[in-house]
């Protein structure tokens, strides 16, 4: 391992990650890895989280090739120093900031979206001119081995290397130093990433996650409206990796008056989009493993939460499926309603008014993602400026994500750091400051010894006040 | 709670009274009132009062901490603050409003923003070398951005966090804004608790310990730190020029004692004497002919630095390269302008950070081994200069050496100019601030999506079928001829 980080460094060194043919050509060829294989992709994924093609080219394939093309059409923008502005004072000077590649840093993946966590990182990376050690999620294993197969066969091995294996080998790799570290996963290894970091002070971005509430309060505006809704909750619950996503809508916030009305067209909608009953459940992944298939399950087995659900409920421990499943007002004290549920399970929590929406999530902490379902401008006022998440994405799920104008990251316990198109670019670069200045002029009065003359000129100076310099030095102010 | 003990008549600040200091900020930052931009304005107002009104309290207050002239306290403490307060008092609006984002055909129709919120409750523990500037610059970035905030002053400038505690309670608003004095306890009290974003700037020891701290409650963390700051000096240069931008930005400046003073320089073994020749004339012309004598020299500021100075000057092998200066006065912990030629390069002045008067100067063979002699000598620092003509020469500078900060022809100066970010790479540190940079230091950047019912992609919804897949792929490429493709293929399969 040690030898293998010694060898990213040494080429770092060298300079070559730096040209911009170098990483245009690992761009293109990251690519030509994803257009090539695509097949060997959906079958892994299918291996690993049962995701059916569409799925895996929806939230997967199709958003990292979005990723790297987007990137290799910006990359010269980016990668060019932008002029800063100088005060006339520094007259003649010229400012500019110049991004620069970090060095050696290293990425962790998780494994509900174990590609796109992967190598949208990773395009974000050798954009920014570095060299890269990725350690994929092993729960995710199917995936993981095809990363590591696959990715020395395209990319330049002396600068991206893969590492495959599990909490050891990411403990181990926390214990060297790196110019920066990419986490994506739960905020308690969160912690454990910023101390190790921490002794070596290199900078991290953690991507976790929270409870992402969704407030509905369109449903009594037109019946279309309502079923969008309906079809856009239910796509951003169970549509990403039945809800094992950091943004999948982890919780319901609507009137009581119309808990029914949403219930029924939840039900409708899930049953068009995913089948009756579990026996004929499809186009929906799996629960990834037993033990998050037992964590779910016991977030069931509190008589009180059991009796609140209303629809579904049932489990098959074989097939690792968890049907999809809505509760109506479970306790709040309950475990499902305290932790991130990152699973196939959907609380719906009723108010007496809708506002109170604000208030319930303020009590929680921030979350990664807040969607707002209104056509209330004042309420969405309301919600932007009295609460605190991530992203804030008004009618509709999941699609701030494909999104590369915004930053995407959290705040509080959902993370720090943002990525995603040029904040990819960003993330991984250290903009550094630069300013050029002549031998003429001189300003005389930086020099000791000082008087009080030397003062009031640079007062005035640093004022900028140039009016008030010319009439110093022409004598019509006194010190 | 306050314990209060008789002997000292002092209060206790444990971790209890952290807390508490702690939840009167969260409780007034939830209510909004920090938010609001009346609230801030008539802080930055007020600090421009505070600084306006007590000039000569703050100069002698730094004279008593540091002999520090009154020249540099005016200048680099109060006047770079009011800059501080007036840029962000002219610019706060515009920072504060929302960012527009392109949106593509992708997840047509739909708008974005980016919105600026403040982070909550922070905290800013600052150094003892401009104790006012690095107390209260971070300050201005806090409230420009609307948080609530509670400073650590230095205990090694006492005078100076004493003042600040005073003149904070006096003009700013107490319920939102706290200083909490003390010294590794009271530090600690306060790194026990969840804040919503740190800015430390110090040394990278204690920086190591604040971001530990940090990540048990995943808190965002700003580290100005410091390094080795080089300076390449090149021939065919104005030498009287580059000589007094030199010594500007080294003994002017808290006589070394700044984490962005040269520390170091490299020089040609041609051109060194010249260059020595030239540092003993202008330093005779600015400071006297016995430095300890001038009163426009910072002293250093405890001897506890005094005694590691010493340490470094008197170490076997280093002791015999000065060439200049060297003259000291322990009573009054004065170190005379001292530079040294050609020690060691694993001597202990070449290791550490030298925050000092004290100047080595290495020589190479050619101006061009300057860039090696910088990239072995271990971490990345906070500022490198370059004095030189030669295009070539400072491309090379620009594009190779990495550093916080890069000045081609002068030195520190840099640090005014608020569009350029400042801060560390490194083990200089991370995060910037100045100017907008600490708006955004202490802001979370949130996005926001809006998005209608029109225009509702059937195809992001289960089934799943061969023929959404090649719909997708086309929708999810934003080429509109191949999702006119795409959709024409659909109709018509």
């Amino acid at each position: 391992m040690e030898k293998s980080i010694a060898e990213l460094r040494e080429t770092f060194k060298t300079g070559g990650t730096k040209s911009i043919s170098w990483r245009k050509s690992q761009l293109k060829a990251l690519l030509q890895l994803i257009n090539q294989n695509e097949d060997s992709i959906f079958k892994a994924l299918d291996q690993d989280l049962g995701k059916s093609p569409v799925e895996s080219y929806r939230d997967e394939v199709g958003v990292l090739k979005k990723s790297v093309t987007y990137t290799l059409s910006c990359l010269e923008k980016w990668v060019a120093p932008k002029k800063a502005e100088v005060p006339l004072l520094f007259f003649p000077a010229k400012a500019e900031v110049m991004p620069q590649p970090l060095g050696v840093v290293l990425i962790f993946s998780s494994w509900n979206f174990p590609f796109t966590l992967a190598l949208d990182p990773l395009i974000g990376a050798i954009s920014a001119g570095n060299t890269v050690l990725l350690k994929p999620s092993d729960l995710a294993p199917a995936c993981m081995s095809f990363l590591v197969e696959t990715i020395p066969k395209y990319l330049d091995n002396k600068a991206v290397k893969v590492l495959a294996g599990g909490a050891d080998i990411g403990e181990r790799l926390l214990q060297l130093k790196w110019d920066k570290i990419f986490f994506t996963g739960s905020p308690r290894v969160g912690r454990l990433v910023m101390a190790a970091a921490a002794k070596h002070l290199t900078p991290v971005t953690l991507e976790l996650g929270g409870k992402s509430p969704a407030i509905v309060d369109t449903l009594s505006t037109t019946p279309s409206k309502a079923k969008v809704t309906a079809k856009r909750i239910v796509g951003g619950k169970w549509g990403p990796c039945t809800g094992q996503a950091c943004i999948a809508i982890d919780y319901v916030l609507v009137e009581e008056k119309l808990a029914s009305t949403l219930i029924e067209l939840l039900k409708k909608t899930i049953k068009r989009f995913y089948g009756e009953n579990i026996k004929s459940l499809k186009n929906i992944s799996r629960i990834v493993n037993k033990h998050q298939f037992q964590r779910l399950v016991n977030l069931l087995k509190d008589p009180d939460v059991a009796d609140s659900i209303v629809y579904g409920g049932s489990v098959d421990e074989e097939k690792l499926v968890i049907e999809p499943t809505i509760l109506l007002d479970p306790p709040l004290d309950s475990e499902i309603m305290s932790e991130e549920i990152f699973g196939p399970l959907l609380p719906i929590i009723t108010l007496k008014n809708v506002e109170e929406s604000i208030d319930f999530i303020n009590s929680k902490s921030n979350p990664l993602v807040i969607y707002a379902f209104t056509e209330d401008e004042t309420f969405k006022k309301r919600i932007l400026s009295e609460t605190s998440s991530g992203t804030v994405t008004f009618n509709d799920s999941m699609v701030q994500f494909l999104c590369d104008s915004l930053p995407f990251g959290g705040v509080g316990q959902s993370g720090f750091g943002r990525y995603h198109g040029k904040y990819s670019f960003d993330t991984f670069s250290h903009e550094k400051s630069i300013l050029h200045r002549g031998f003429y002029p001189e300003i005389e009065p930086r020099y000791p010894p000082w008087t009080d003359f030397k003062l009031l000129f640079l007062k005035l100076a640093y004022q900028f006040d140039y009016f008030g310099l010319i009439l110093l030095l022409l004598g019509f102010k006194r010190s | 709670m306050l314990m209060e003990n008789k002997a000292e008549n002092k209060a206790v600040f444990d971790a209890e009274s952290a807390k508490e200091v702690v939840k009167e900020l969260r409780d007034s930052f939830v209510t909004g009132k920090t938010k609001s931009h009346r609230w801030r304005v008539t802080q930055l107002k007020a600090m421009l009062k505070m600084l306006d009104e007590n000039e000569p309290q703050i100069v002698a207050a730094l004279r008593d901490d540091l002999s520090k002239p009154e020249f540099e306290s005016s200048l680099y403490e109060i006047q770079i603050l009011k800059n501080s307060c007036r840029l962000a008092l002219k610019e706060m609006n515009h920072w504060m409003m929302p960012e527009k984002a392109k949106t593509s055909l992708t997840t047509f129709p739909s708008s974005a923003e980016i919105v600026s919120e403040p982070l909550g409750v922070v905290l800013v523990i600052s150094a003892w070398n401009y104790p006012f500037l690095l107390s209260l610059d971070p300050v201005v970035g806090a409230i420009s951005a609307g948080n609530a905030i509670v400073l650590k002053p230095s205990e090694m400038a006492p005078a100076s966090s004493s003042l600040i505690a005073k003149l904070v309670a006096d003009y700013l608003d107490s319920s939102c804004i706290k200083v909490v004095e003390g010294a590794v306890p009271e530090t600690s009290a306060l790194l026990e608790q969840k804040w919503d974003k740190i800015l430390y700037t110090g040394n990278g020891r204690v920086a190591r310990i604040v971001m530990a701290a940090a990540a048990k409650h995943l808190t965002p963390v700003v580290l100005e730190l410091g390094g080795k700051s080089p300076v390449i000096v090149d021939s065919n240069i104005n030498l009287k020029v580059a000589t007094r931008r030199i010594i500007a930005g080294k003994w002017g400046c808290n006589n070394g004692q700044a984490c962005i003073s040269p520390d170091y320089i490299i020089t040609t073994k041609d051109y060194a004497t010249k260059l020595v020749d030239s540092f003993k004339c202008e330093l005779e012309r600015f400071y006297g002919k016995d430095p300890l004598e001038s009163k426009d020299l910072s002293r250093i500021v405890n001897s506890n630095h005094f005694d590691r100075l010493s340490k470094l000057m008197d170490e076997e092998k280093v002791s015999s390269k000065i060439v200049h200066g060297g003259q000291r006065n322990e009573k009054n912990l004065q170190i005379a302008p001292t530079i040294f030629l050609d020690v060691p390069v694993n001597s202990l002045i070449m290791k550490e950070e030298i925050f000092g008067p004290l100047l080595p100067i290495i020589t190479v063979d050619k101006v061009e081994q300057s860039f090696d002699l910088i990239h072995s000598s271990g971490g990345k620092p906070l500022a490198a200069y370059l004095f030189t003509n030669n295009k070539k020469l400072k491309r090379k500078f620009v594009e190779t050496v990495s550093a916080g900060g890069l000045v081609v022809n002068d030195t520190a100066v840099h640090l005014a100019i608020h569009s350029l970010p400042f801060g560390g790479v490194g083990e200089s540190g991370m995060g910037s601030y100045h100017g907008k940079f600490s708006f955004d230091a202490f802001s979370h950047k949130k996005a926001v999506l809006y998005r209608g019912f029109a225009g509702d992609a059937f195809l992001r919804y289960p089934p799943y079928t061969p023929g959404k897949l090649t719909l997708l792929q086309a929708l999810l490429s934003g080429s509109i001829v191949g999702i006119i493709r795409a959709l024409l293929g659909w109709f018509w399969a």
